[in-house]
């Protein structure tokens, strides 16, 4: 079996075709960046993109997949390793406290911003809600969204600007 | 139900003099890491004995790198950079960041140019090593100042050498030492050769700077791992993997101290993806390793379906038959009647003989679970003799001993390497995980991974215990509280001793504050372990008497705000750790101004205040909130602190922010019950943690003062329930008496 990830086609081998992708991510490629909170699609600990939409990869079987493009936290840095917008307003922000919850969260903001580059606060804490953080740092996941929201506009009115 | 041995998790609750009257969360703490050592040798080592928690330093040691200036276990400057070493286990409390900021501010090292690496565990070069009782900036405070000015009194020694003038004709900034009378300067890589050689002053001589020097304290400085962490690097425990490792599950008795009788260990060895199956007896110690059945597979898939697929037979004969209804029912029994007096000054009785107006209220808090998102987990390699561990643990010395006990090695024989830590709340502090991982991969003959499911998680967690008090109060005709008495109904492991966590002290509120008070503890016993939960004992004090205080309040018919600075009276200090009632006024009064307490409400709307001084912390919040059928919509909190100076702001502000969002989970719909001593909630969706669309606008206020910084991960949680409670009784006239409220059919809106 072969698995699209971040723009590379990874080989699998003989998987059992019922493993979560969160498992094949986390053992069999190598990327840890993907979460494992609950198991049971409660948390949002392991939200990887499946063709643009998050999904919940903990319960999401590795055959499912198909040949779907995911993506994960490991592959959002732009190919010069710079980091993207969602990615630059969680640090700029100092969103994390223990950080663990953050890729899934990031990764839902994310999938949000792709669908809907200009969120309502409404839009922002409907598209959050599957992400839990046990640390409680939903207030400035809020602010980072916005953020990233605003420096994705920005750029892409640039390139418009520029065409 | 005495099979269980607690020796090293229930050595947790001290003998509480009235001079240390309110730092029982602290000392719960040390009395964890202290284990069976002499108390005051542990208190000499780490200079936690004395009016301070700030006293500890550890005495520079010559390194053996001569081109790089090391003069401690803190710094090294060498021609290629400057690096700051943070010495405790960041578990989302923002050390690893806000501990390097204080080397670098006295250091006069410009935050650019600094790396931060964590340290290895070395308690000799840096004092106690561990995160927990909000003590990282207190304990270590005046040792990581004193640590970066010996540094820069080297290099400025250095610089004064080559330049042939006076040390105190130049000066130091931004990582470089400045000769302003000749315009030159040089930075600290281009002199960590000549400082290096420089003699190591005595850190005690040296002048630190003043409050209003800092240029780094203070202000809003970016995690260090913030990068790494969006990038999705291995910083965490279970991101581990090492050549040729295995992945682990080990299932224990769902009744905790049951023993394994029997199990189907041929079949599931037989299962794809399986390499072994054994069972592990346990040490006795239900902090250490408990009996059960160790499963070693290719991957963490195939050991999860190997474990749902294992069939054990349990022998419970001395397992847990723990029961909460149980425990209720003797709980409703026991509060008509009185138990051992912890606290008894004046004469209670005759106030309530004479008070003008009683109430009267009977508390009930659920356990509750840490439930830190990352899942207990640690890898682990056994070779030759010699055992390596990769644990996200609170307590890595701790871990190194237990573990090394567990596989029956001396200490020097473990390295752990301290790894981030996907939450911690007190759960870590207890090395368990880092047991068990140790044992499976001494059998294993491999490196493993162990790693617990949430439903183990949840299972055999060590939790903030529940409870129930009984309270009565009296006010007399003025209004005036003259009668409190707090009937506490508490569990114990060991039959004399309260859990940890569960043991009320004699300096709880008001104690000291109201002159005719009685508080008394009845222990019912329990078999399940409990822990130090984020402000262990303050989280559930805190509610009870900040709500009952409200209660009081409203049968005087007074203000509660009014009411709560009366009792709180003149400022002064309360003992020697205790409270300074001036500091608890003073973030009363601005949480109030600053939430408008008082001002015209909408329809619906009501606010509640509450106060509580844990972990030297003293905090206050003012809550808003709307009521509509029992659902509640938390509009704002507004929380007041003073824990001295801020190291770092952003940090700080986001410890206060997630304290608030914490505590309003925890008391929304947070609980964990136990039937014939198995936990009755097995993952999240039957323990609903606080999601974004009910996070309340939160604003926080520190006051600016001079005392000495104190931590800052807990004591903004206890005063969240009370001040949220007494809001909806503002609101909608319920007086909430149980956590989580939803067991009174409250909900978040
Ligand atoms: S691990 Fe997938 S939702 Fe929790
Ligand atoms: S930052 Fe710790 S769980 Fe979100």
């Amino acid at each position: 079996m072969d698995l699209k990830v971040n723009g590379e086609l990874r080989s699998l081998g003989d998987i059992d075709p019922q493993t979560p992708l969160l498992w094949v991510l986390r053992d069999e490629l190598g990327l840890v960046g993907t979460k494992f909170g609950c198991g049971i699609s409660q948390c949002g600990a392991c939200t990887v993109l499946v063709d643009g939409q998050a999904v919940k990869s903990c319960s999401y079987p590795v055959s499912t997949v198909g040949n779907a493009a995911v993506t994960t936290v490991e592959g959002l840095a732009g190919s010069d390793g710079s980091l993207n917008a969602v990615q630059q307003a969680w640090v700029d922000l100092d969103v994390a406290q223990c950080g663990y919850c953050q890729a899934g969260q990031i990764m839902a903001a994310e999938a949000l911003l792709r669908a809907k580059p200009n969120p309502g606060d409404d839009d922002i804490d409907q598209a959050m809600a599957p992400n839990l953080c046990r640390c409680g740092t939903y207030i400035r996941i809020r602010e980072a969204v916005k953020v990233a929201a605003a420096t994705r506009r920005s750029a892409a009115e640039a390139s418009d600007a520029a065409e | 139900m005495t099979a269980l041995n607690y020796a090293d998790i229930g050595d947790v609750v001290p003998t509480v003099t009235g001079e240390h009257a309110m730092a029982s969360d602290a000392n719960a703490t040390t009395d964890l890491l202290v284990g069976r050592l002499d108390r005051r040798q542990f208190l000499k080592l780490t200079g936690l004995v004395g009016g301070g928690l700030m006293l500890s330093f550890t005495m520079p040691r010559a390194f053996g790198n001569s081109a790089a200036l090391q003069p401690n276990g803190y710094i090294k400057i060498d021609a290629t950079g400057i690096l700051i070493y943070a010495k405790n286990p960041e578990i989302g409390q923002g050390v690893k960041t806000s501990l390097p900021m204080i080397v670098a501010e006295e250091l006069d090292a410009a935050w650019e140019d600094v790396e931060v690496v964590q340290s290895t565990i070395d308690q000799s070069l840096y004092g106690v090593q561990f995160a927990g009782g909000s003590m990282s900036i207190p304990m270590n405070w005046d040792a990581l100042r004193r640590s970066g000015a010996t540094a820069r009194a080297m290099l400025l020694g250095a610089a004064a050498k080559r330049w042939g003038v006076e040390p105190s004709s130049i000066s130091t900034r931004d990582s470089h030492v400045i000769h302003a009378a000749r315009g030159r300067k040089l930075a600290y890589t281009e002199l960590a050769a000549e400082a290096a050689a420089m003699p190591v002053p005595n850190p005690q001589s040296l002048t630190l700077k003043k409050r209003d020097q800092f240029r780094l304290l203070g202000k809003r400085i970016t995690g260090v791992d913030n990068e790494a962490l969006v990038r999705g690097e291995p910083l965490f425990g279970i991101d581990q993997t090492l050549p040729g490792m295995k992945y682990a599950v080990y299932q224990k008795c769902p009744a905790i101290g049951g023993k394994v009788a029997s199990a189907n260990l041929d079949a599931i060895k037989a299962m794809p993806g399986v390499r072994d199956a054994f069972v592990l007896e346990g040490n006795g110690n239900a902090g250490e390793l408990l009996p059960g059945v160790a499963i070693i597979a290719d991957n963490t898939y195939s050991a999860i379906q190997a474990k749902r697929a294992l069939k054990v037979e349990w022998d419970e004969s001395d397992a847990s038959k723990d029961s909460w209804s149980h425990a209720k029912a003797e709980a409703e029994r026991l509060r008509h009647g009185s138990g051992p007096q912890v606290v008894n000054t004046g004469d209670v009785d005759a106030a309530f003989a004479s008070g003008a107006n009683r109430a009267s209220g009977f508390y009930t808090y659920h356990f509750v679970s840490h439930a830190t998102l990352e899942p207990q987990n640690c890898t682990a390699w056994f070779k030759d003799g010699k055992l390596e561990l990769w644990a996200p643990t609170q307590t890595p010395a701790q871990g190194i001993g237990s573990a090394a006990k567990v596989v029956g090695i001396s200490p020097s024989n473990v390295t752990l390497h301290q790894l981030r830590c996907g939450g911690g709340f007190g759960r870590r502090l207890y090395n368990d995980f880092t047991c068990e991982a140790a044992a499976i991969a001494k059998r294993a003959g491999v490196p493993i991974k162990l790693q617990w499911t949430r439903e183990d998680d949840m299972a055999y967690d060590l939790y903030r215990a529940g409870g129930f008090h009984q309270m009565d109060g009296a006010v007399d005709d003025d209004g005036k509280i003259t009668g409190w008495r707090d009937r506490f109904i508490t569990f114990t492991n060991d039959g004399s001793r309260p859990v940890s966590g569960g043991g009320i002290h004699p300096g709880v509120f008001p104690a000291g504050l109201v002159d005719n008070v009685r508080v008394e503890q009845t222990a019912l016993p329990w078999s399940n372990r409990c822990a130090a939960w984020r402000a262990p004992g303050s989280n559930v004090f805190g509610f009870v008497v900040q709500s009952f205080l409200d209660e009081l309040a409203h049968a005087a018919g007074r203000d509660s705000l009014e009411v709560l600075l009366e009792v709180l009276g003149e400022p002064r200090q309360m003992g020697r750790r205790g409270m300074h009632t001036g500091r608890a006024a003073g973030v009363v009064k601005l949480a109030a101004k600053e939430a408008g307490w008082g001002r015209e409400l909408s329809d619906g709307h009501g606010m509640g205040v509450a106060f509580y001084y844990s972990h030297a912390g003293h905090i206050a919040e003012v809550a808003e909130v709307s009521v509509n059928q029992k659902q509640v919509n938390v509009h704002k909190v507004t929380v007041a602190a003073d824990v001295g100076p801020i190291v770092n702001l952003s940090g700080a502000e986001n410890q206060m922010q997630g304290s608030v969002v914490d505590g309003l989970s925890t008391m929304t719909g947070l609980s964990v019950t136990f039937e014939n001593g198995r936990v009755q909630q097995s993952n999240f969706d039957r323990y609903p943690m606080l999601k974004m669309p009910s996070t309340p606008e939160v604003a926080v206020h520190f006051v600016d003062s001079d005392y000495p910084p104190t931590g800052l991960g807990e004591p903004a949680l206890p005063p969240l329930a009370p001040a949220v409670c007494n809001a909806i009784f503002a609101a909608c006239g319920h007086r909430i008496r149980t956590l989580p409220i939803s067991e009174e059919g409250f909900s978040l809106a």
